[in-house]
């Protein structure tokens, strides 16, 4: 479980990036991190691996004050996967990488190698093993940096924007990934601008502004309600878009589903042909 | 026929190119006339072409990547082979995903006239292209700030400013609002529809995301293993069932309009490609059985 309380951090350039967050995520859950640029997002996360520590209040990851343990420990729990691929990839190989970490934690070579093979096949990057990461397009480097965090298996995942420059087959995959890590008992973060992925995962959405939470709740319940987006950089989902342009013939405007529009419209059509 | 009486902006015949070193061509055989004026949108899974194609339009293949290309190219009448990246840049601008690689002045007028002053513009022209780029990208409030302290959103409209300054024929943007939040890129991209419909330059947009940006298009490029593999009106594409199969996200209206019609609902006119034109459809069926 995360408990932050009362979280305040200013940068050490003054900047004052979170005024008082406090918030519990429970083991299991699947959260969405939304927001405009620049609103904390990524400095929220980064307390929770221990990378940044806070200047007032407190962050607990699973009964520890991160203050109290280094981010190594930490990191054995909490996987990290960063929004630029090249700020975490350092290594000759795909493989190198992958291996990296899991040497760092005192893994034995016969382990190492089934962790990495799994990896590399999970992630479709199995062709890749002995190739430089920096030979990759974008994408296929978000792929080895995400490989590479859960190859150690961590408690809580979080991924600062996982689906940039991912193809839409690439992001059903990343879904479905998601889907069964929670199957395992996982807690995902992800911070994201990517309203049409939340709209179809349908995760928990925190969402901020100005380095505050200013909601918090379903993403069906967030991404729809006409105040929360108003005061957001946040353009709802296309079928949310849609039904707000039907709103006035009396259709319900928190639809974020494609298939509930679906039996929406359907039944609508039925009731005016009869 | 008509279309072709102009001229083409970018024209390729059988292009295919090679990394130096690289086992296979990054693109194969493509052959695609973009006519002057036109929004070209050119989408496609990871590592299908579409940023080496991009590439070609202001030269930097072959003359900074090297390799080997063959088949033709030409660019405002130039074939791209025989004229240098520097002299390309005055007809085709770039704009990158991140900003942050393509800014490095002190100030966004001096980032903004900086391609000029390469050319040797004179003075008084470079500070009216400036000014005049600045107020139609919204960025004019901003021209004494350093870029380093915009946000994501602002840093990226004084890139488009940038290129818009050189007065290009055509302006390529590979994913120019990925690490944007959704009001970031919603004004980015209405700021490249204006440079279009106002001022007439031919934009290649380069874009996963076809939910945001195709109902700007005219002209859809659908890259997959370096080939177009369809081509053609939006509106016509975007009705066609192989849009899924070579698994292109198209938009969750689209999506919807194309469920509904398979469940037998009778739509008149195109298949629409944004909720307005959903809309649209739903309040005419509607209105009809009243």
């Amino acid at each position: 479980m995360i408990e932050v309380q009362d979280l305040h951090f200013t940068y050490p350039s003054g900047v004052e990036a979170l005024k008082g967050i406090s918030l519990k995520i429970e083991d299991g859950e699947f959260v969405a991190i939304m927001g405009e640029n620049g609103a904390g997002k990524t400095t929220l996360v980064k307390h929770f691996n221990g990378l940044l520590k806070p200047t007032k209040g407190r962050v607990i990851v699973n009964g520890i004050e991160t203050t109290k343990v280094s981010v190594a420990t930490l990191a054995r729990k909490v996987g990290f996967v960063f929004q630029n691929p090249d700020h975490q990839l350092f290594a000759e190989t795909v493989e190198e990488e992958i291996s990296f970490a899991l040497r760092n934690f005192g893994f034995s070579p016969s382990v190492i190698e089934k962790r990495v093979t799994w990896a590399l096949n999970l992630l479709g990057l199995m062709q890749y093993r002995k190739t430089s990461p920096f030979m990759l397009s974008g994408g296929e480097r978000k792929r080895v940096a995400l490989a590479s965090v859960l190859a150690w298996d961590p408690e809580i995942l979080i991924l600062d924007e996982p689906t940039i420059g991912q193809d839409y087959q690439q992001k059903e995959n990343l879904r479905q990934f998601i889907m069964q890590l929670r199957t395992q008992g996982k807690t995902v973060l992800v911070v994201t601008h990517d309203v049409e992925f939340v709209a179809e995962c349908n995760p928990r959405v925190l969402l901020m502004r100005g380095g505050k939470l200013i909601a918090d709740g379903a993403a069906r319940k967030v991404l729809t309600d006409p105040e929360i987006l108003a005061q957001s950089s946040i353009v709802p989902p296309q079928i949310t878009q849609l039904f707000i342009e039907l709103s006035s013939l009396g259709f319900p405007s928190d639809i974020i589903d494609l298939y509930e529009a679906r039996e929406t419209l359907l039944k609508a059509f039925g009731a005016a042909a009869k | 026929m008509v279309k072709y009486a102009t001229m083409p902006v970018i024209e390729t015949r059988n292009l295919t190119y090679t990394y130096p070193e690289a086992a296979k061509a990054s693109i194969v055989d493509v052959s695609i006339r973009i006519e002057k004026g036109e929004f070209v949108l050119i989408t496609g899974p990871s590592g299908c072409g579409k940023t080496t194609l991009c590439r070609c339009f202001n030269g930097l293949i072959p003359h900074f990547y090297h390799g080997t290309l063959e088949g033709e190219i030409t660019v405002a009448g130039l074939n791209v082979k025989e004229h240098p990246t520097y002299e390309m840049a005055k007809y085709v601008g770039l704009v990158f995903q991140n900003p942050e690689n393509q800014l490095f002045a002190l100030s966004v007028e001096k980032d903004v006239a900086f391609g000029l002053e390469n050319l040797g513009v004179p003075r008084d022209e470079i500070r009216s292209r400036v000014d005049w780029a600045m107020k139609i990208t919204g960025i004019y409030e901003l021209r004494e700030r350093a870029p380093y302290e915009l946000s994501g959103g602002q840093q990226q409209r004084v890139a488009i400013a940038s290129v818009l300054a050189m007065k290009p024929d055509v302006i390529v943007l590979d994913e120019p609002t990925s690490f944007l939040d959704p009001l970031g890129a919603k004004k980015i991209f209405e700021v490249i529809h204006r440079l279009n419909r106002e001022l007439g330059i031919t934009i290649v947009l380069v874009e996963h995301r076809l939910d945001l940006t195709v109902k700007y298009a005219d002209h859809i490029i659908i890259m997959q293993d370096g080939k177009v593999i369809l081509e053609g009106d939006p509106h016509k594409i975007l009705d066609s069932e192989d849009m899924r199969l070579i698994g292109v996200g198209i938009p969750k209206v689209t999506r919807l309009y194309q469920l509904l019609k398979a469940d037998g609902v009778k739509f008149h006119g195109k298949v629409p490609l944004s909720p307005e034109e959903m809309a649209e459809k739903v309040r005419r069926i509607l209105k009809t059985h009243d």
